[in-house]
C-alpha cells in the first residue's frame, strides 16, 4: 500500500496508494466519495442483480434458510421451462406487436400533427395548442372506464387493436415535437415551398429527416411506456391469450403457486430488450429527459 | 381569431405573411390534413372517453344495464365511504412521504454524481437504470426479496433488528413503506437527472466569485446552488407528486392493495370499484377527486416556486 504510486494498477489501487499519503485530504475525500457511490450502486442495482442471478438457481437453492445472493449450482432450466409452463411466446409476442405498433404509428401520428403546428400558419392554431396542453395535464386514469366501456361496444375488448389504437397518437408526443420542430431553420422549407413543393413532401423530404434525433428519443420513450404498461393492457385484455408480459406475468404471479425461479427468468426476458434499448441509446435517452426538464 | 391569437403566450413570431390567399389557403387545408388522423383518435379516445367521464359519474352503471342517472349521489356518498377515505388518505400519505424524499434524495445523487469522483459513470447509470425497468415487472422481484421465508432482503434487514414475522408485504404496519421504497427506487433517477442538467447550467464563476467570499461546501449549496435550483425543484416535485397520487402498479403486483387495504391508492380503489365490482359511475365519480387533486397540486406548487424562482 505503502508503495509509490502504480500507474499499471486500477483505477480504485491507484486513488488507495494515493489515499495512504496523510497530507492530502482532498484524496481522502475522493475515495471516501468513490466508496459512497459503490455502495449506492449495489443498493440500485441489488434487486436486478438478484432477479439475474435467481433466474439462474435451481429451486431447492432459491428457497434454502438462510437466503444467499449467489447460486450455488448454475441451471437454464427455468430458460426452457417458461415456454411451456406460461404462454410466453405469446405474451412477448404481444408485448412486441403492441409496444412496437404503438411507438411507429404514433411517431407518425403525433410528428404530423406537431408538425402543423409548428410550420404551418392557420386559423385555430393556437386553439387546437391550448386543447394538446390540457390532455397533457389530466390523468389517463379519468378516461379509464368510459375508454373500456367504448372498447366493449365497439368489441375491441381482448385484442390486440383494441390495445393499439386508442394510442396511435398521444398529446405528449405532440407537444415535444412541435417544441423539436420549431426549433429548427426554416430557410430550406422556404426554399422549398417557392419551388412549389406539397407541404407533405416538406413534411416528408425536409422536416423529418431533420428531426431524427427527436423522433428516435420519443419513439424510445413511447415504446418503453406501452413495453412496461400494467394498468392498460390489465384492463383491455383481461384473458391470457392477448395480455402483455407485465400483465400477462402478474395474472401468473396471482393465480398460481409461486414458481420463484421460473418467474425470474421470466421477468429477466422481460427486461432485456428496454435495457438493451437504453444501454444502446443511453446518452441521447438521459438527454432527452434532462432537456425536458430546462423547459421547466 | 388573429387578435385572439395574438394576445395568447405562444413562442411563434406572429410574423404575417404577405403571399397572398391562395398559400395561406393552401396552408390552411394542408394544416387539417395532417392533424386530421390525431383529431381524430384524440376526439374519439380522449374527449369523447372525457365527456362520458363527467356524465357517468352522475350515475350508476355497470356495463351490461343502461346507466341509471342518481345526479350528485356519487360525489355525495364519497365523504361517508370508509373504503373512499381509506384510499384517499393512503394516497396523501403515500405522495406526502415519497415525493420530498425522492426530490431530496434526487437533489443529493445529482450534487454527489456532479462532481469529479471516481465510479461517476457507474453511479449515474445505476441510479437510472429503474427507470426505464417496468414497474411490475421488477416489483415481482421486489415482492420476493421482501418475502418472510425465501426474501434476501427481509433477512438482511432481520440481520440489523428490523423484522417482521407476517413478511413486509403481509405486515400491516410495514406494507405501506415497503410500497413507497419501491416507488422511490424506481423514479429517483428521472428526477436526479433532470437536477444534473440544471446543475451542468449553473456558471462555474459563480462557484469562483462565492468561494473568493469565503463560502464553500454548505454554504455555497445554501446560498448559490439551492436557490439556482429552484426551476428545477419546481419541476421534479409537480413530476413527482402528480406521479405519486397515481401510484398503482408496484402496489397491484405486490400487495393488490392490502394488507386489510392499507396500501389501497385511489387508483386501485378504482380499478376495483370498476373492474371487480362493476360500479362504474362510482369509479368515475373517483376519478374526478383524483383530477382535482392533481389540478389543486400542480397549481399550488406552481404559486409557491414562482414567488422563489431564481434567475440569473
Amino acid at each position: 500500500m505503502a508503495t509509490t504510486g502504480n500507474t499499471q494498477g486500477s483505477a480504485v489501487e491507484r486513488v488507495r496508494t494515493t489515499s495512504s499519503k496523510p497530507h492530502n485530504p482532498h484524496r481522502m475525500r475522493r475515495v471516501v466519495m468513490g466508496a459512497v457511490v459503490l455502495i449506492v450502486s449495489a443498493a440500485m442495482l441489488l434487486p436486478l442483480v438478484w432477479m439475474i442471478l435467481t433466474s439462474f438457481k435451481p429451486e431447492v437453492d432459491i428457497v434454502t434458510y438462510p437466503p444467499q445472493l449467489f447460486p450455488r449450482h448454475l441451471t437454464f432450466q427455468h430458460y426452457l421451462d417458461v415456454w411451456n409452463r406460461i404462454p410466453f411466446a405469446r405474451l412477448y409476442l404481444n408485448t412486441i406487436i403492441f409496444a412496437g405498433g404503438v411507438t411507429i404509428i404514433s411517431l407518425v401520428l403525433d410528428s404530423m400533427t406537431a408538425y402543423a403546428l409548428a410550420r404551418l400558419q392557420f386559423p385555430g392554431r393556437d386553439v387546437v395548442f391550448i386543447a394538446v396542453l390540457i390532455m397533457l395535464m389530466l390523468p389517463f386514469q379519468v378516461t379509464l372506464i368510459p375508454l373500456y366501456d367504448l372498447l366493449v361496444s365497439f368489441g375491441w375488448t381482448d385484442s390486440l387493436h383494441g390495445l393499439i389504437i386508442p394510442r396511435a397518437t398521444n398529446a405528449f408526443g405532440i407537444f415535444f415535437l412541435r417544441q423539436f420542430f420549431l426549433s429548427l431553420p426554416k430557410d430550406l422549407e422556404e426554399a422549398a415551398r417557392v419551388d412549389g413543393a406539397g407541404e407533405f413532401r416538406i413534411y416528408r423530404q425536409i422536416v423529418m429527416p431533420l428531426a431524427v434525433p427527436a423522433l428516435l428519443t420519443l419513439g424510445l420513450f413511447h415504446f418503453m411506456y406501452n413495453w412496461n404498461d400494467l394498468l392498460w393492457p390489465l384492463i383491455v385484455n383481461q384473458d391470457q391469450a392477448h395480455a402483455t408480459l407485465p400483465s400477462g406475468l402478474a395474472l401468473f404471479m396471482g393465480q398460481h403457486v409461486v414458481e420463484y425461479g421460473l418467474l425470474m427468468a421470466a421477468s429477466v426476458m422481460a427486461l432485456v430488450p428496454v435495457v438493451l434499448f437504453f444501454l444502446l441509446i443511453q446518452r441521447r435517452f438521459i438527454e432527452g429527459v434532462a432537456t425536458s426538464g430546462m423547459k421547466q | 381569431m388573429t387578435t385572439e391569437a395574438k394576445s395568447l403566450p405562444t413562442p411563434i413570431p406572429a410574423r404575417p405573411r404577405r403571399r397572398g390567399g391562395r398559400v395561406r389557403r393552401q396552408q390552411k387545408r394542408a394544416a387539417w390534413l395532417f392533424m386530421l388522423p390525431s383529431i381524430a383518435v384524440l376526439g374519439v379516445f380522449v374527449v369523447y372517453p372525457m365527456s362520458q367521464a363527467l356524465y357517468l359519474s352522475f350515475t350508476r352503471y355497470d356495463v351490461l344495464n343502461p346507466a341509471v342517472w342518481l345526479g350528485l349521489k356519487n360525489y355525495t356518498d364519497l365523504p361517508g365511504d370508509p373504503a373512499f377515505t381509506n384510499a384517499l388518505a393512503n394516497t396523501l400519505y403515500y405522495a406526502a412521504v415519497t415525493t420530498p424524499l425522492s426530490v431530496g434524495l434526487a437533489l443529493a445523487l445529482a450534487v454527489m454524481l456532479n462532481q469529479r469522483i471516481p465510479w461517476r459513470a457507474l453511479g449515474r447509470t445505476a441510479v437510472f437504470l429503474p427507470v426505464v425497468l417496468g414497474l411490475a415487472i421488477v416489483a415481482i422481484a421486489w415482492s420476493f426479496l421482501l418475502d418472510p421465508d425465501i426474501g434476501l432482503l427481509s433477512y438482511w434487514l432481520g440481520n440489523i433488528g428490523l423484522t417482521s414475522n407476517q413478511g413486509w408485504l403481509r405486515d400491516p404496519n410495514l406494507a405501506m413503506p415497503a410500497v413507497m421504497l419501491v416507488g422511490i427506487w424506481k423514479n429517483v433517477g428521472f428526477y436526479m437527472v433532470i437536477y444534473l442538467a440544471g446543475l451542468q447550467s449553473i456558471p462555474k464563476d459563480l462557484y469562483e466569485a462565492a468561494r473568493i467570499d469565503g463560502a464553500k461546501g454548505w454554504q455555497a449549496f445554501r446560498h448559490l446552488t439551492w436557490p439556482l435550483l429552484a426551476n428545477q425543484t419546481m419541476l421534479v416535485t409537480i413530476l413527482c407528486a402528480t406521479a405519486t397520487l397515481q401510484a398503482f402498479d408496484q402496489i397491484y403486483v405486490m400487495t393488490r392493495g392490502g394488507p386489510y387495504f392499507k396500501t389501497e391508492t385511489l387508483v386501485m380503489l378504482i380499478y376495483r370499484q370498476g373492474f371487480s365490482e362493476f360500479r362504474f359511475g362510482y369509479a368515475a365519480a373517483i376519478s374526478w377527486v383524483l383530477v382535482l387533486l392533481i389540478l389543486i397540486l400542480s397549481l399550488g406548487q406552481l404559486v409557491y416556486f414562482r414567488r422563489r424562482a431564481v434567475t440569473y
